[in-house]
């Protein structure tokens, strides 16, 4: 008994202690802010839930008040702009990035680096303007062509087109997840490429000059250098960019006409998405109709999350990781 | 990981030694710009070729695609003349490289430069910027109506989020880093969970709470609360991000002084890391002022002014401009571009006084408050000077009491 360790104490004094606890009070407000949130969702989704049960998840219509509503429809529209805008951005980013860390000339380097983060500020309204009044015209052409020539691939096939007419009204192709999915990508290439940049730029010099040494060329440094070392972040920049795309509202909003069936085919008229959908519906809801609403918005919360843990996870891991946090 | 633009700006290219910096071995020889601008008139004819005479195609988009196609095949066609494989596939890699880039930096600019053209007849006109919509109709020509209702609106809202979420956000980012513990582990992590919140679902939130439970009328203080709601997550995991690059060894300097918790904070941390603070604040404002969705929900619209943030719809800029464009007539069109062009304006400025502020990492001090600080050190060794001369030296010239 007597020989038990002394028990240390020091005395924080009354200001680090009153700093301790308003340090910990704005943690736990701020805790309590995102519980709330979080919780008030899951509380008002669920009934919603337990109404509709598994069929929520397979049921394509949206009308809660008949009963019939599941976001089967809105989820995969959904699934389909984001990964549209991924396919477009993923390969502008990761050409912009390596441009900006490898062949830009340096002078150059500073203002674009400073270009591209500026773009990824720009409010989403300004690109969903751009696509609306701008990219659906100049796309036409194209997504006739795409019709015509890869209609037998069944994502490209637009029902009510006549190849043959030229006449044919163009309407079937306009407000199209194509569209959507473009003007979404041009709102997160930057984010994504932003991401990779910082980490193409932190490839060690040593190896470069290494690879450099032993006579590869420059693509072949990139290759053999720049691209694994950058590995973690070209995936974690793709996927925060998938969870920006997911979670686009107004862009995607004024462009698509929403429809609600699972609609495959990406060229043609008619499209949709959760965050879509809540802003259609919010007005005209009625008490229930609310709480499904809340289902479509966790649900959507649930995906973004996972995507987002996944990216940070990947990143985390990967050996650029270390310094791209 | 944070989104990008809330990152702030790279400490990596002034950490590197000056021995390992990045070399370019970029070499431009006469005859690759030859084989460039060749291969770019070979497939320029040859897309024209196809797509006036050959075969039934139109289309920009199409054309400029076939065309690239071309150039590429063509291209590699006259490299390998003189080139063997791996400098041909290298030759192919840099232009490529360099096009994508080249498209996605056009590209975005010209989402810009579309959005400014579009409002140039709306822009010129003086009462844009100083009447609201209340007295002009859709048919009124451009010179009645403005959108000060908006630019007051936005102005109100994004003050009132970030009084609520600036001392917040910062008091929570301190106690990430400097309390830290599971319960720091855990409030990190929900905060960076919510970072993946939609801002429609945030925008829901408050609806289904504030105005629907609670019973208060949309107003610009709903829309406040979403914008917060939405912004706090960003705010602090950007803050957090930049605490944590203050050097470990500055705050044990500090505390072998003897200084407690708080002065450490107060004195050492929050003033190294004050610039990349100050621009993770400015830079999760301009993300919270373009926003559209979260205001959608909870602000109402009105085409008046309307100061008062407690009482009655207020509208701001991205949902005017939204609100615009749904109409078919055309001046309404060009009042939205001029609206979306004048809230790029303001994330423009707000970006810039981020770049100025920020822009360099913790500890770094722009030349003028270097100056400063070498003068205020100065004044303390002549006032040690006076003070030592004054009295004889003791033993304990400080006083060590830790607070």
């Amino acid at each position: 008994m007597r020989d038990a360790p002394r028990r240390l104490y020091a005395d924080p004094g009354l200001p680090d202690r009153v700093f301790r606890g308003v340090a910990r009070g704005g943690g736990g407000l701020v805790l309590a802010v995102m519980l709330l949130v979080g919780g008030f969702l899951l509380y008002r989704a669920w009934q919603a839930l337990s109404r509709a049960g598994w069929s929520f998840l397979t049921t394509e219509a949206w009308e809660p008040d008949a009963g019939r509503f599941g976001i089967a429809a809105v989820l995969v529209g959904t699934v389909l702009i984001a990964l549209v805008a991924v396919a477009v951005a993923v390969p502008l980013a990761v050409g912009g990035a390596l441009y900006i860390s490898e062949y830009a000339p340096p002078r150059l380097r500073r203002t674009l680096i400073s270009v591209v983060d500026l773009m990824a500020a720009v409010p989403s309204v300004v690109y969903g303007l751009w696509g609306l009044f701008f990219f659906e015209g100049q796309i036409l052409p194209t997504a006739r062509w795409i019709a015509t020539y890869l209609g037998w691939i069944p994502l490209f096939r637009v029902d009510g087109a006549d190849p043959s007419d030229p006449l044919a009204p163009e309407s079937v192709y306009t407000s199209s997840t194509l569209v959507a999915g473009v003007v979404v990508a041009l709102m997160v290439a930057p984010i994504a490429c932003s991401v990779m940049r910082e980490v193409f730029s932190q490839a060690p010099a040593g190896e470069r000059e290494g690879a450099y040494a032993l006579g590869a060329t420059r693509w072949g440094m990139i290759r053999s250098v720049v691209l694994p070392f950058g590995k973690g972040g070209m995936i974690g920049g793709t996927m925060l960019g998938l969870g920006r795309a997911l979670g686009e509202t107004i862009g995607v909003y004024l462009i698509i006409s929403p429809v609600f069936e699972i609609q495959w085919h990406v060229v043609q008229s008619g499209a949709s998405s959760v965050a879509a959908l809540i802003a259609l519906r919010y007005g005209e809801a009625s008490e229930f109709g609310m709480s499904a609403l809340m289902a479509a918005g966790l649900a959507l919360f649930l995906m973004t999350l996972v995507v987002n843990f996944a990216a940070s996870s990947i990143v985390a891991r990967s050996r650029s990781g270390a310094a791209s946090e | 990981m944070t989104i990008a633009p809330e990152r702030p700006a790279a400490t990596a290219e002034r950490a590197v030694p000056v021995g390992e910096r990045q070399r370019s071995p970029t070499l431009l020889r006469a005859t690759d710009v030859y084989a460039l601008l060749g291969a770019a008139a070979a497939a320029l004819s040859i897309t024209w070729l196809l797509f006036a005479r050959l075969l039934p195609f139109s289309g920009t988009i199409g054309f400029l695609a076939v065309a690239y196609g071309l150039f590429l095949a063509l291209y590699a066609l006259l490299v390998s003349f003189d080139e063997s494989g791996p400098a041909v596939r290298d030759r192919l890699a840099a232009v490529v490289v360099q096009s994508l880039g080249l498209v996605m930096v056009v590209a975005l600019g010209f989402v810009v430069v579309f959005t400014l053209w579009e409002g140039r007849k709306a822009l010129p006109h003086l009462n844009f910027f100083t009447q609201d919509m209340a007295e002009a109709g859709p048919l009124d020509p451009l010179s009645a109506g403005g959108i000060l209702h908006a630019i007051l609106g936005t102005l109100e809202q994004i003050t009132v989020a970030l009084a609520l979420t600036v001392p917040t956000g910062m008091v929570c980012a301190v106690f990430l880093n400097e309390v830290p513990g599971r319960f720091a582990r855990f409030v990190r992590t929900v905060v960076e969970a919510m970072t993946a919140l939609p801002s429609i679902v945030a925008g829901l939130f408050v609806y289904a709470t504030v105005i629907l439970a609670l019973g208060f009328d949309r107003s610009g203080l709903a829309a406040s609360l979403a914008l917060a709601v939405m912004m706090l997550p960003i705010i602090i995991r950007a803050a957090d991000v930049v605490i944590r690059l203050v050097p470990g060894t500055l705050r044990e300097a500090s505390y072998a002084l003897g200084t407690s918790r708080w002065r450490t904070v107060w004195h050492v941390v929050l003033p190294t890391a004050r610039s990349g603070l100050t621009t993770s604040v400015i830079l999760g404002t301009a993300r919270g002022i373009g926003e559209t969705s979260p205001v959608l929900l909870t602000a109402g619209f009105t085409a008046e002014i309307n100061g008062d943030p407690l009482s009655g719809p207020q509208v701001s800029l991205p949902l005017a401009t939204f609100e615009f464009v749904k109409s078919p007539e055309p001046t309404m069109i060009a009042r939205g571009f001029g609206t979306a062009a004048v809230l790029m304006a303001l994330v423009l400025v707000l970006f810039v006084v981020a770049r100025v502020i920020g822009g360099r990492g913790p500890g770094r001090l722009t030349r003028r408050q270097e100056h400063r600080r070498v003068q205020a050190s100065r004044r303390d060794a002549e006032r040690f000077a006076a003070r030592s001369g004054r009295a004889a030296p003791r033993d304990t010239p400080m006083d060590t009491r830790s607070e």
